[in-house]
């Protein structure tokens, strides 16, 4: 059984009078120890996807099976537990917490958790976490004095802190240079080898879904052909 | 434990902006500094009121004679003296609630003693029950006079501190003759200090003697010239005359021996300005006066509905009198007190505010890594909360270094109130959970989505 299945998504937004069909139809399954690349242009649907597999968003209609549990009807509260525990977040802009130390940062959302660890507990959890990214000797920087690579590195150790099933990646090279860039991805594909991480990594950048084994190509708020294709068509590409 | 994050946090969250709060919570600041200060500076001087009564004599109760009323015609009080010395014996004698009663003439003269002169404030013919009454038992010198020196006249005297400094000028005024209107007054004792009571007068310039003696030696008025149809009397058949030589000149013809003893002077009534009574505790006070108006009713032949000859006052009145001024003048500043914690509530609300702005992607990315709306919600008010709660810590110490000063630059009496300071934590945390509730349900309630894409 995959870990990521979805059955006939559908999302319509409400704006007045108007319904905007944001997702059509998407039928997709991501298995476990996948690092999968979401490809599309912006206005695809893409983000909306995202958030819907994140479980921040709730689709219109359709199943959403999440690790063996319908996931789509799920309460407020419900999937703030879900995302808590079986799912990581990686934004574009790092979305650290300011005059935070990284350590404080990384242990966040262990106050969030339901096994709701001590204190001493946590530290040395987010000081392990924050030594597998390598910034072992920076855990006690706050976010405006590490580079953006290093910020990202502290968001990826956040995101792992709750030992997640799943890592979703919304652009997580978008604010990097192309050598750290590099770093982080190299990072993902070592996470997903050697940790078996399912990583879902949303761009619009060809180079960035290169390093993923496949790639779902959103166009229009569907799937393209060409799914398990990570050499996209063309076309595509030309408007991403 | 989820407690102690969520506070760390909070505390956190504030010291990363340490002059905003400070400003923020300068509103709670000064309304619990105003609260603290005015209940310590109230209750100060509540109990300074209290003290002060007490040192007028605890569970003093005042008789005072009534209004004389002829045809319907009311003359207004004290225009007749309608107490009697026998009135205050059966008060004391009858009233099971009343512990003692003291008879009251007053006289107002010139004191002389060598070379120099004084009148004091208060001159009060009276016996020695007085003294337990308003609390003068223990004399700083020599002995109270007696109900013997009553019985006779006698002219002994005690005089208060202040009339001791005036007339003797540090001197001992034991045994020591002074002279009131040409009555010479041997001084048998000094009256303990009491200070100034609470109208600001001087309750130690004072002069007692016995009753009998004020009222015939020093007042003038005699059993025969107070009544004015009687003659006056004989030396020679009434030797009770002896002991009163009257003042003033007759009006009538004296009467021989020979008439005198015809007619015999009938026994009446001398009367008294005031009786001091004391009930036997505060709880009692009430049924001493119920008992003392039956009493004078009884004596007095005052039937059921006419008017009574007689007022009776008690401190009681006067203390509530008093205290309740204080309270209302206590309510009416913690009102003011009330009025800025509002407005410090309303500005910690509008900075909560700004601060849930300011921190929509801060909301947003915990949302996404699993904070609950419940947990948002009681993230930031545990912050209004702690910003009112530091607010109002600062404020209990700004309001009792505030009344401390008062207290030491002004003299005025402070009393530190637990009370004030409990109520002081339990409104800035009322504050804090009423001003930051609004805050928090906006925070709590933002879409994650849109929260983390905030700019």
């Amino acid at each position: 059984m995959p870990l990521i299945e979805l059955n006939r998504i559908n999302k319509t937004y409400h704006l007045g009078d108007f319904e905007v069909q944001v997702l059509k139809d998407i039928t997709m399954s991501v298995g476990e120890g996948e690092l999968v690349a979401l490809m599309g242009a912006s206005g695809s649907g893409k983000s909306t996807l995202m958030n819907i597999l994140g479980c921040l968003d709730r689709p219109t209609s359709g199943e959403y099976w999440l690790d063996g549990e319908e996931v789509s009807r799920l309460s407020l509260d419900q999937r703030a537990l879900l995302r808590n525990g079986k799912i990581g977040f990686v934004f574009q802009n790092f979305n650290l917490l300011p005059r935070t130390s990284a350590l404080d940062n990384v242990a966040m959302p262990l106050s969030y958790a339901q096994d709701n660890p001590s204190e001493r507990e946590a530290r040395v959890r987010a000081k392990e976490m924050l030594e597998r990214v390598g910034l072992g000797e920076r855990i006690d920087h706050e976010p405006s004095k590490l580079s953006g690579g290093q910020q990202q590195r502290v968001a990826i150790a956040r995101a792992l802190i709750n030992r997640p099933r799943i890592l979703f990646a919304d652009e997580p090279t978008g604010n990097l240079d192309s050598r750290t860039s590099v770093e982080v991805l190299h990072m993902f594909q070592r996470l997903n080898q050697e940790d078996g991480v399912t990583i879902i990594l949303v761009t619009h950048d060809p180079n960035v879904a290169h390093y993923a084994q496949r790639v779902i190509h959103i166009h229009d708020g569907q799937i393209a052909a060409g799914i398990y294709d990570a050499q996209a068509p063309k076309g595509e590409e030309g408007q991403a | 434990m989820r407690l102690y994050r969520t506070l760390r946090l909070a505390l956190r969250a504030l010291t990363r902006n340490p002059l905003r709060a400070l400003l923020t919570t300068l509103g709670i600041v000064i309304g619990v500094g105003a609260v603290i200060a005015m209940m310590e500076i109230g209750a100060g001087s509540s109990t300074a009121i209290k003290k002060t009564i007490a040192s007028m004599g605890a569970n003093v109760i005042l008789i005072l004679p009534g209004t004389a009323a002829s045809g319907g015609v009311s003359f207004g009080m004290g225009s007749v003296n309608t107490l009697s010395p026998d009135d205050c014996t059966a008060i004391a004698r009858e009233c099971p609630s009343v512990r003692s009663a003291a008879p009251i003439v007053r006289a107002r003269a010139q004191l002389v003693y060598g070379s120099r002169n004084w009148v004091p404030n208060l001159m009060d013919g009276t016996t020695p029950a007085f003294l337990n009454i308003r609390d003068l038992d223990n004399l700083t010198e020599g002995e109270p006079f007696t109900e013997r020196d009553i019985l006779n006249g006698n002219r002994v005297c005690l005089l208060g501190p202040t009339i001791v400094r005036e007339l003797f000028q540090g001197e001992s005024p034991i045994g020591k003759e002074i002279r009131v209107k040409n009555v010479s007054f041997r001084v048998v004792g000094v009256l303990p200090a009491k200070g100034a009571n609470m109208m600001g007068m001087d309750q130690d310039d004072i002069l007692l003697a016995p009753w009998t003696t004020i009222k015939y030696r020093v007042t003038g008025s005699t059993l025969s010239n107070s009544n004015q149809s009687a003659a006056s009397t004989s030396s020679t058949v009434n030797s009770l005359s002896n002991l009163y030589p009257g003042t003033s000149s007759d009006l009538y013809p004296a009467t021989s021996d020979v008439q005198a003893a015809d007619n015999p002077m009938p026994v009446r009534f001398a009367t008294v300005d005031q009786i001091l009574a004391s009930a036997i505790s505060t709880e009692e006070i009430q049924n001493a006066i119920r008992q003392i108006t039956a009493l004078l009713h009884e004596r007095h032949h005052i039937r059921e509905g006419e008017p009574d000859d007689f007022n009776i006052r008690d401190m009681t009145e006067m203390t509530k009198t008093l205290t309740s001024t204080t309270t209302l003048m206590g309510n009416l500043l913690l009102c003011v007190a009330m009025i800025s914690l509002v407005v410090g509530g309303v500005g910690i609300m509008n900075i909560m505010l700004v601060s849930v702005t300011e921190r929509t992607r801060e909301i947003g990315l915990r949302m996404a890594v699993g904070a609950r709306p419940s947990d948002i919600l009681r993230q930031f008010l545990v912050e209004a909360i702690v910003l009112c709660l530091s607010g109002g810590a600062l404020g209990i110490l700004l309001g009792h270094g505030g009344s401390t000063l008062v207290a030491i630059l002004l003299h005025w009496p402070v009393q530190t109130s637990p009370a004030a300071i409990v109520a002081a934590v339990a409104v800035s945390v009322t504050l804090g959970l009423a001003f930051g509730f609004y805050p928090a349900w906006k925070a709590s309630r933002l879409d994650p989505i849109e929260a983390l894409r905030y700019e």
